[in-house]
């Protein structure tokens, strides 16, 4: 299969690629091992758009966080993304000197972040009541901003897809040699040729890099443990509440998600295990104590699931985006750590713009800018939605009861493109087995649905794909 | 808007014993709203037998059980709808519900029974550290989809959790052909009924192995193997004990939450050690004509029990529809002391109880020749002796409205283990 671009891996920075690249005149495939898009680093994160402070200035990371931030407003209308503007604090307590925050601010300043500034107590207690007894001032970002990670890699895929990129679930890269023309990208699945090849692999981005260059990059993959709150508890802040940045990164965040949950996390352990995304015992247990040097009175028995995610830290700390010097046609996006998700929608330009001028590419005339999300009933008036139930009645079934997901939803999750085959693509498209029970209740009723609509044996239906199927066989067959 | 005398949400044992007690009681306009495709609730996939023995004098299945009351919400003429969804429920007793041919529609009823059940404790609620993989299930999902699709969860399992349906899906696995290896509790006693225990673990030499917990489950895909270890008095795992299973499934069995969210929009008042509303002798809610009962008041062991429970709940609402609000203001709370968690009721109307009220109450640990003191205002006035009482198993006494007559100034009923 000849291909211009090949993109590797298919997490919001690949998707976000593949979107912006197909804007262009050009025949684009995304490879992703995989079942789903949003499976790795993507998917498990603080889910937050970060507004830009942290960074050093000059680095790539400050560069492409302010940029993405400025942008996503716009997309997220676009592309019909959960997107809460909600503002963030970065709290200092009693025993840290004044100058860590004003340090912070200058550097937000610099880098080019609006509207930031420090507050103090009396405002900042009446903004967040539950800020910790030790939190003295704060440093305020107004455009800090909260997302739904999942859909915002879904929609960047679809929309890709839409127009005219095609996507290679699983799909395992082996290995990649150089051809006569670009390279040659081994897989499960045959060999895909490309003209430019795009490394969005996330954790293993040092892997594919290698094959090809002789100046090495080392990954570490860096573990991050959370819980997700009820919304019961989604009101405890309403801002996302950071601490100050220490070495291991940006220390533990207590934020609404922009589903109404709170999360709390992440910790920060390296691991020589690039597939290492099980929580532990000691990190689960320390982010009570961990978060509660900022935010007081958490309610851990709220807790509806924890969760882990690998952040890909490169050696040099900052973001590797660029054509490989030893390896002309082929560019790496590698070390996409935080601030990776508020980066994604720059990323998605630059690196676009830099492949498309490799390949002396013209734009579309017909490129389809926009997307329209999975109809979201809970939003409608009563009307809205009795209309749609009349026309299609499986939206006045509900299937998943703590979220009140109808079938319609499910349905639809399936049908689109690149449409939910699993449990999981399901959950993270349209929150059925999101909610308090974790799927308790629905789980059968969506694997039915799956069955029917895909079509596919229910044996056949798994939660995430390959071998994690959910049921082995017909009773009385063991 | 259409408008009933009561509605009943939930169509499971509670909700049909509550309708049919509040039409034998007189009220004509019911309706009882049920989310699942059929009527009989949870009972519909408790293919074992063991229920209606109090009830019926008889063992029947679940299915069994319920099809008696179905009958018999049938032969009262009492509508219910399925697949239909309850959203919403206001304190002035407006529900907003949803199915596929009426769309979402509201209706006024002059008094509410909740009786919508409860959940199982998510493996995230219990913070069980490890990978994600597909083979975990909840105790209850593994039953639906082996008692009622017809499909094996897995071959090979450990059961974390001694809960009831934990221990007859133990049963029921191996009966199926799966090997059950263990079932780890982190208590140092069983939350099941000491029946199951025997009929569906020793009978079937599956180890049980109390003070033990899942440290970490192994799997990218499908679950490899779970650890367990050993728990101290704290319940915090002690280094070196742990063993490794290996396994493709882990079902939890660690506890029922009652469903309370609709409740809590209607303002209901919930007490944080049950998760269920605070009811008084008329099993009603914080919210003047809003009822509840069975699991979503409070967790029962015996589906005899729910029906009792509901049976008074219909009675009391049918009694408030025909003839308006209490109008004797008068309380006597009722309190949990020493050993005892909760009460329900947790008070009483002494102007309007009925002859007999049963309270129900569980103990916090298992006691041993102890006794249940009742005491009125801090004086003991009854002292019952038991061999044994355990968190899993429901307790009760009974209090006599002409015995309460003779306390007119009393203020607190105390019941405490001792």
């Amino acid at each position: 299969m000849y291909h211009d671009i090949i993109i590797i891996g298919a997490g919001v920075v690949g998707c976000a690629i593949a979107r912006e690249l197909s804007r262009y005149e050009a025949d684009i495939c995304v490879l992703e091992r995989e079942e789903d898009v949003c499976c790795g680093a993507s998917k498990a994160n603080s889910a937050i758009i970060h507004a830009g402070y942290d960074a050093l200035p000059g680095t790539l990371k400050a560069k492409f966080n302010v940029l993405g931030s400025q942008m996503m407003p716009r997309l997220a209308a676009e592309l019909d993304i959960p997107f809460r503007p909600i503002g963030s604090l970065v709290v200092r307590t009693k025993d840290q000197p004044e100058t860590l925050l004003e340090e912070l601010l200058e550097r937000g300043q610099k880098n080019g972040v609006p509207k930031l500034r420090i507050l103090e107590q009396e405002e900042l207690r009446r903004l967040e009541p539950n800020l910790a007894p030790d939190v003295v001032s704060a440093l305020y970002a107004p455009t800090a901003a909260i997302v739904c990670p999942f859909h915002m890699t879904i929609a960047f895929a679809e929309n890709a897809c839409v127009n005219g990129a095609i996507f290679h679930l699983n799909t395992t890269v082996d290995r990649i040699e150089k051809a006569a023309s670009g390279y040659d990208v081994h897989t499960d699945q045959g060999i895909f040729s490309g003209r430019v090849i795009i490394n969005a692999a996330g954790v293993y981005a040092d892997r594919f890099h290698n094959m090809v260059s002789a100046d090495k990059l080392h990954i570490t993959a860096r573990r991050g443990e959370y819980q997700l709150f009820d919304k019961t508890a989604g009101n405890h802040v309403s801002h996302t509440i950071f601490q100050l940045p220490g070495k291991m990164g940006k220390g533990t965040l207590v934020t609404p998600t922009v589903h109404g949950n709170l999360l709390v996390g992440p910790t920060a352990e390296d691991t020589e295990n690039k597939e290492g995304t099980n929580t532990t015992l000691e990190g689960l247990s320390s982010l009570a104590a961990r978060a509660s040097l900022s935010v007081v009175n958490l309610p851990m028995r709220q807790v509806i699931t924890s969760f882990a995610g690998l952040r890909a830290h490169e050696d040099s700390g900052d973001f590797i985006i660029g054509e490989v010097s030893d390896a002309p046609g082929f560019i790496d996006v590698a070390g996409i750590e935080s601030p990776g998700l508020s980066s994604a929608p720059a990323i998605g330009a630059e690196v676009a713009g830099l492949a498309a001028e490799l390949l002396s590419l013209k734009k579309k005339q017909d490129f389809v800018s926009t997307r329209t999300g999975i109809c979201r009933p809970s939003e409608l008036s009563l009307e809205q939605r009795n209309d749609l139930i009349r026309k299609q009645p499986a939206y006045g079934n509900i299937v998943c009861r703590c979220e009140m997901v109808s079938e319609g939803e499910i349905i639809d999750a399936i049908h689109r493109p690149l449409g939910a085959r699993s449990l999981d693509g399901v959950k993270r498209r349209v929150r059925a087995g999101m909610g308090r029970c974790q799927g308790g209740f629905c789980s059968p009723r969506v694997m039915e649905i799956l069955a029917r609509e895909v079509p596919m044996d229910m044996l056949a239906v798994t939660k995430s794909g390959g071998r994690s199927g959910i049921v082995c066989g017909y009773n009385k067959e063991l | 808007m259409e408008n009933y005398d009561l509605i009943v949400i939930g169509g499971g044992p509670a909700g049909l014993a509550a309708a049919a007690a509040a039409r034998e009681n007189g009220v004509e306009n019911i309706l009882v709203l049920e989310r699942d495709k059929e009527p009989g609730g949870i009972l519909n996939q408790c293919i074992h037998n063991g229920f209606g023995l109090h009830t019926f004098q008889e063992e029947l299945t679940g299915p069994e059980y319920a099809a008696r009351f179905i009958e018999k919400v049938e032969k009262l003429d009492i509508p219910y709808l399925l697949n239909t969804m309850v959203m919403d429920i206001t304190e002035d007793k407006i529900v907003t519900a949803m199915n596929r041919e009426k769309g979402m529609f509201q209706l006024s009823a002059k008094a509410i029974i909740l009786a919508m059940g409860c959940r199982e404790r998510s493996r995230g609620a219990l913070n069980i550290p490890g990978y994600r993989p597909a083979g975990i299930f909840s105790a209850g999902t593994a039953q639906r989809l082996v008692n009622m699709e017809g499909y094996m969860p897995g071959k090979e399992v450990v059961i974390l959790g001694s809960g009831d349906i934990g221990l007859i899906m133990a049963r029921r696995l191996t009966l199926e052909g799966a090997k059950v290896k263990v079932v780890a509790e982190l208590m140092p006693y069983s939350g099941g009924l000491k029946r199951n225990i025997v009929q569906c673990l020793n009978d079937f030499d599956i180890p049980l192995k109390l003070s033990h917990t899942v440290v970490d489950i192994d799997g990218k895909d499908r679950v490899k193997s779970v650890t367990i270890a050993e728990v101290d008095a704290d319940g915090k795992p002690i280094p070196g004990t742990e063993e490794s299973y290996c396994c493709d499934t882990l079902l939890l069995s660690c506890g029922l939450i009652p469903e309370n969210e609709l409740s809590k929009n209607a303002g209901v008042a919930l007490n944080p050690v049950t998760s269920g509303p605070i009811v008084n002798d008329a099993l009603e809610t914080s919210v003047e004509g809003i009822f509840a009962c069975g699991n979503v008041l409070h967790v029962h062991d015996l589906v005899d029990y729910v029906t009792e429970e509901a049976s008074n709940a219909g009675r009391h609402a049918a009694a408030y529809i025909l003839k308006g609000a209490a109008t004797d203001t008068r309380r006597i709370s009722i309190t949990p002391a020493d050993g005892v968690r909760y009460t329900v009721p947790s008070c009483i109307r002494p102007g309007h109880m009925e002859e007999t009220l049963t309270v129900r109450f569980r103990v916090g640990a298992i006691y041993k020749n102890s006794s249940i003191v009742t005491c009125f205002d801090g004086e003991p006035v009854n002292r019952r002796r038991r061999p044994v009482m355990a968190p899993g198993e429901m307790e009760s006494i009974v209090l006599e409205r002409k015995t309460l007559e003779k306390y007119p100034d009393l203020k607190e009923i105390t019941i405490r283990i001792e």
